[in-house]
């Protein structure tokens, strides 16, 4: 009884505050992104019609993880296939924030492109022996350069 | 010492190719941040303390790359990669690795 009285309320609690957060993430990244709009950044490795100077490595990461709530709905989900709509929007969240935050060290800088843009994702693991995801690594990285 | 992730450093000319340099580290997570995460896994989100690790290995590796770059006499290492592998529960290595270059 305890054990399911405990499941209900981190299940309640991972819909109510998992989904706000989730929500209010997407939100910041739409603002930070439109705030960015200026620096061009491609994952080639020329921007045409522009002379490059001044290279830097800048790179951007951030680990993430979905609410109990999803975790529980998206293991269900596997049992009978198909989109998993939790974890399509955790890795669309890690893989903007990583990026932007790359932006965000580019522009600090003082850089105008980021080009030659790569992604890397990582599983991280909840411990010893456990099967269960803690969370996801979003690594972005490419070459800050200024354009004349 | 400048880095790029391209076959060049825009601007400049490279004189000659040193060859392939690399640094890397081995980090665990360790228990205090563990707990954090677990509360986090509740309710999602970022988990601040595997960013911030993840992060100080991945510069301590690029650190150590920077260092064999600069005992072969190198201006700059370009073409760098990154790569992550979980080389035991709760151990990743971060690897960061590129070309030494000379300029002109």
């Amino acid at each position: 009884m305890g054990q399911l009285l405990t499941f209900l309320i981190l299940l309640g609690l991972g819909y109510v505050v998992g989904g706000r957060r989730n929500a209010k993430h997407l939100q910041r990244l739409d603002v930070r992104e439109r705030n960015l709009q200026s620096l061009t950044t491609t994952n080639g490795r020329i921007i045409p019609g522009a002379t490059l100077t001044q290279p830097t490595l800048v790179r951007g990461g951030v680990v993430i993880s979905v609410d109990y709530f999803k975790r529980i709905a998206a293991g269900i989900r596997t049992i009978f296939g198909g989109r998993l709509r939790a974890y399509e929007s955790l890795m669309e969240r890690g893989r903007r924030e990583a990026i932007l935050r790359m932006r965000e060290a580019a522009k600090a800088e003082g850089a105008d492109a980021v080009i030659n843009v790569r992604l890397e994702t990582t599983r991280i693991a909840n411990g010893r022996g456990d099967k269960q995801v803690a969370g996801i690594e979003v690594f972005a990285y490419g070459t800050a350069v200024r354009t004349t | 010492m400048l880095l790029s992730n391209i076959e060049t450093i825009p601007g400049r000319e490279v004189q000659e190719i040193l060859g392939v340099v690399s640094g890397s580290t081995v980090r665990a997570k360790h228990i205090g941040r563990d707990i954090m995460a677990g509360f986090k896994n509740i309710v999602g989100g970022e988990l601040q303390g595997y960013t911030e690790l993840l992060q100080e290995a991945r510069s301590e590796a690029v650190e150590r790359m920077k260092k064999e770059a600069s005992d072969l006499g190198a201006d700059a290492v370009v073409n760098v990669r990154f790569s992550t592998s979980s080389i035991a529960q709760g151990a990743a290595e971060l690897f960061a690795y590129g070309t030494a270059v000379r300029l002109s």
